[in-house]
């Protein structure tokens, strides 16, 4: 699976300060309206779901539809309350996952 | 200097397809089912105008990645917070674009993503906010390559 690109744009924050959070994956995100050269239509296979936790703690989560571009980037912010793992996860129509991890020192 | 002449020309072709292109489906502005998906998000309430941010390209030359960045204006705080965000195209084979889902500890109601434009469209965000208010932003998009294969 691929391996997703994950830039904090910081890795210390003080308590209570904003952290933006840039992601790239790398998913062909077939939309499903596509025909292949005989003409069946080629199954939709999209990153439908997106979430982003620190510690466990859901801080922001999107819902994709097949109008979102192949390799899918995600830029959002998160409030910084405590260190930890910075957990990015998509999961995929067949059910797949792909997860990508980052650390954050919260002082 | 003929080598010029020849790009120039080419280039004339091409900026003609464009123009013929967007001709055909620019005004046509098909309506797809962008209405029912926002009524369903709002159950039925009309968003207001304002508070919403929806910055994108006025024109965009590849509908296959358009950038799209939204904002909503809110202190994020427990009394009061954005807590969805639906995004819908009306020019698209299928309206729906992507939901974002906020919380206190989002920080801000922010988020920035590459989407694909099948043709000339509205794109339309809506934003829940917790008190069950609907603010709403649109902007029209020019799109010279569509997206989504056609």
């Amino acid at each position: 699976m691929a391996v997703p690109r994950i830039k904090l744009d910081k890795k210390e924050a003080k308590k209570g300060d904003l952290v933006e959070v840039k992601a790239l994956v790398a998913h062909i995100m077939e939309s499903g309206q596509r025909k292949d050269a005989s003409g069946a239509v080629i199954p939709r296979k999209i990153l439908n779901k997106f979430t982003c936790t620190v510690n466990g703690k859901e801080v922001f989560s999107a819902d994709f539809e097949p109008a979102v571009a192949a390799n899918p980037y995600i830029q959002f912010k998160f409030r910084a309350q405590e260190s930890g793992a910075v957990v990015l996860t998509w999961t995929d129509d067949d059910g797949s996952k792909i997860v990508g991890e980052e650390k954050i020192t919260v002082s | 200097m003929t080598l010029i002449l020849n790009r120039r020309q080419a280039l004339a072709v091409g900026a003609g397809a464009i123009v013929v292109l967007g001709g055909t489906a620019g005004p046509a502005f098909a309506k797809n089912d962008s209405d029912d998906i926002i009524k369903k998000f709002t159950g039925n309430a009309t968003p207001q105008q304002g508070r919403v941010k929806l910055d994108l390209p006025e024109i965009a030359e590849n509908g296959n990645t358009v950038p799209m960045t939204i904002s909503v204006e809110s202190p994020m705080t427990a009394q009061s917070h954005v807590t969805d965000v639906l995004v819908v195209a009306d020019g698209n084979p299928r309206a729906g674009v992507a939901t974002f889902h906020f919380s206190p500890a989002s920080g801000a109601a922010e988020a920035n993503t590459r989407i694909r434009l099948a043709t000339s469209q509205n794109i339309i965000a809506v934003a829940k906010m917790n008190d069950g208010s609907f603010f709403t932003a649109s902007k029209a998009v020019k799109v010279t390559i569509g997206g989504c294969g056609g």
